[in-house]
């Protein structure tokens, strides 16, 4: 065959993979804001809801996604970074790393209901947190670190070792290449992986079902021990549970949902590529 | 004759799969400068990045023999090794600034120590850049990022960012290995003018420049140190028939 058909039929196959991948994604939009637009108004977004969920708003699921989102920032920002810097600046490599990197990657392939049964088993149980939003975040904390630790360990050593052996070589210790040079070289990978994590976490069910989800409270949460609603718990529930609920009412708390995880999105995108700006290499 | 800098004794260092140096022995003289030459894989940079431990980054290796700075064992248990390092400086093959300025470069050191007034630092970079032969050259240019300097400037600023911690020896490995005549020609004139205050480690990039810059020249062949002399004879009247070989080009 000639060269330049295979070139071609390789072009058009490539590009149709591509749609393959972007047709989808834009058919689910599409649809949620169609059937889902009508829901949106000011109430829908600041009423608690009413009748049974098929009136007024789902403020409080808003509310209950928003904290659980920075709960699990919280708890898995310094921890999976701090992670990633022992694994890539201190460990040496020994059986026990090696062991942890192993567990690292086995971590990130558990479907995400065997976190939310871990989760009750040792926060709601053991600890005796409860069913609550320290519980829930902790969960959901658990479940990103795999993406957090490995994103941010890769961002690490991406920088090039010379710039360690630079600062040692002026006289500083270890931890001073890290937090000078080191880190904010890494930060815009690091916040990528911290991106990726906590909007996977925003719109996980299973992880929070068994540990901080209600399906409807009459007040907002007070404490880290109060339960919450939260979005993808509530629009499970009123998509499977409840008869009779208006479509419309499912498809504007999908949306609302999307934009929100969208929105995160956004403004963490925005703040990577202000540092990626102010680095200057 | 005045006390020597350094004493290198009996070492013998390995890294995990091979061995660098064998039993090397030799003495440095302050404000001088010593080359260290020879083909690959000699253990010239091993020899260099032993002198103020910056071997210690690399995982499982192995040293004998030791090492003084004035009488003192750098490898003696306690020793405070940024404190060693801001004593005995490098310079590295390939010129890498750090991400910043100009002015952020120079002053890296001094304010890793914690150095932070103001006028003090600014001293400082006027003259590590002046004793590099740099500061004509970036006077007006100081807050713009190191990087877009030449590959000159940059191995000069290199030399200035060791320079602003006012070490006692300066250590170069193949500070010219990427650079134009031109550039070579003025670092090398700048290690001229250090040596009255600084004594000076060289690995040069080639015997040419060996037998130019150098007080003393040591050649090293495969982890031995084969001749160590005063430069002018180890290149006009070699003892070892090998280094002899070498200096005349036969092979290497």
């Amino acid at each position: 065959m000639n060269r330049y058909l295979v070139e071609k039929i390789g072009f058009v196959l490539l590009f149709l993979t591509a749609l393959a991948v972007v047709v989808p994604i834009l058919f689910v939009i599409f649809i949620i804001i169609v059937k889902g637009s009508s829901a949106i108004s000011w109430e829908f977004l600041t009423a608690m809801p009413s009748h049974g969920m098929k009136a007024g708003g789902i403020y409080p699921a808003i509310f209950g996604t928003l904290i659980l989102t920075l709960g699990t920032a919280l708890a898995a920002i310094p921890v999976g970074v701090g992670g990633a810097i022992y694994l890539a600046e201190y460990a040496r490599d020994s059986w026990l790393t090696r062991a942890i990197r192993l567990a690292i990657v086995n971590l990130a392939g558990i479907p995400s209901v065997v976190y939310g049964l871990f989760g009750l088993g040792l926060f709601v149980l053991f600890l005796q947190f409860g069913t609550s939003i320290l519980a829930g975040s902790l969960t959901l904390a658990i479940m990103t670190l795999p993406v957090i630790i490995s994103t941010a360990e890769e961002a690490l050593r991406a920088v090039p070792t010379e710039f360690r052996t630079i600062i040692a070589s002026l006289g500083g210790t270890r931890w001073q290449g890290i937090s000078r040079v080191v880190l904010p070289q890494a930060l815009p990978g690091i916040i990528t992986g911290i991106i990726l994590g906590l909007l996977r976490a925003a719109g996980e069910t299973a992880p929070i079902l068994f540990t901080v989800a209600v399906f409807f409270l009459p007040h907002l949460p007070e404490s880290p021990l109060d339960p919450t609603m939260a979005l993808p718990y509530h629009l499970y529930v009123i998509s499977t549970q409840v008869p009779g609920m208006p479509a419309n009412i499912q498809y504007g708390t999908a949306l609302v949902l999307l934009a929100l995880v969208l929105s995160m999105n956004l403004v963490a995108t925005i703040i990577r590529s202000y540092f990626r700006r102010r680095r200057q290499w | 004759m005045v006390k020597p800098k350094i004493r290198v004794e009996d070492v013998s260092f390995s890294y995990a799969d091979k061995a660098a140096l064998r039993n090397v022995s030799l003495a440095v003289e302050a404000n001088a400068i010593t080359a260290l030459f020879g083909p690959a894989g000699g253990g010239k940079t091993t020899l260099l990045r032993l002198i103020n431990r910056l071997n210690d980054l690399v995982e499982q290796t192995r040293m004998s023999g030791r090492i003084l700075l004035e009488d003192e064992d750098i490898y003696a248990p306690g020793t405070g090794v940024p404190g060693l390092r801001r004593r005995v400086g490098m310079v590295f093959a390939l010129p890498l600034p750090l991400p910043g300025s100009v002015r952020e470069n120079v002053v890296c050191g001094p304010s890793l120590a914690g150095v932070r007034d103001r006028a003090r630092l600014e001293e400082i970079m006027l003259r590590s850049l002046t004793q590099a032969a740099l500061w004509n050259e970036v006077k007006d240019r100081l807050d713009a990022p190191a990087k877009a300097l030449s590959g000159g400037q940059q191995q000069r600023l290199c030399i200035a960012r060791s320079l602003a911690l006012e070490p006692e020896v300066l250590l170069l490995d193949e500070p010219t290995s990427g650079l134009d005549p031109i550039s070579t020609g003025k670092v090398e004139d700048s290690l001229f003018e250090l040596k009255r205050e600084y004594t000076i480690v060289i690995v040069p990039h080639s015997v040419q420049q060996a037998a130019r810059v150098s007080d003393y020249a040591a050649f090293l062949l495969m982890g031995d140190l084969i001749e160590y002399q005063p430069g002018t004879s180890i290149f006009t009247n070699p003892r070892d028939r090998r280094t002899e070989d070498y200096v005349t080009g036969r092979f290497g």
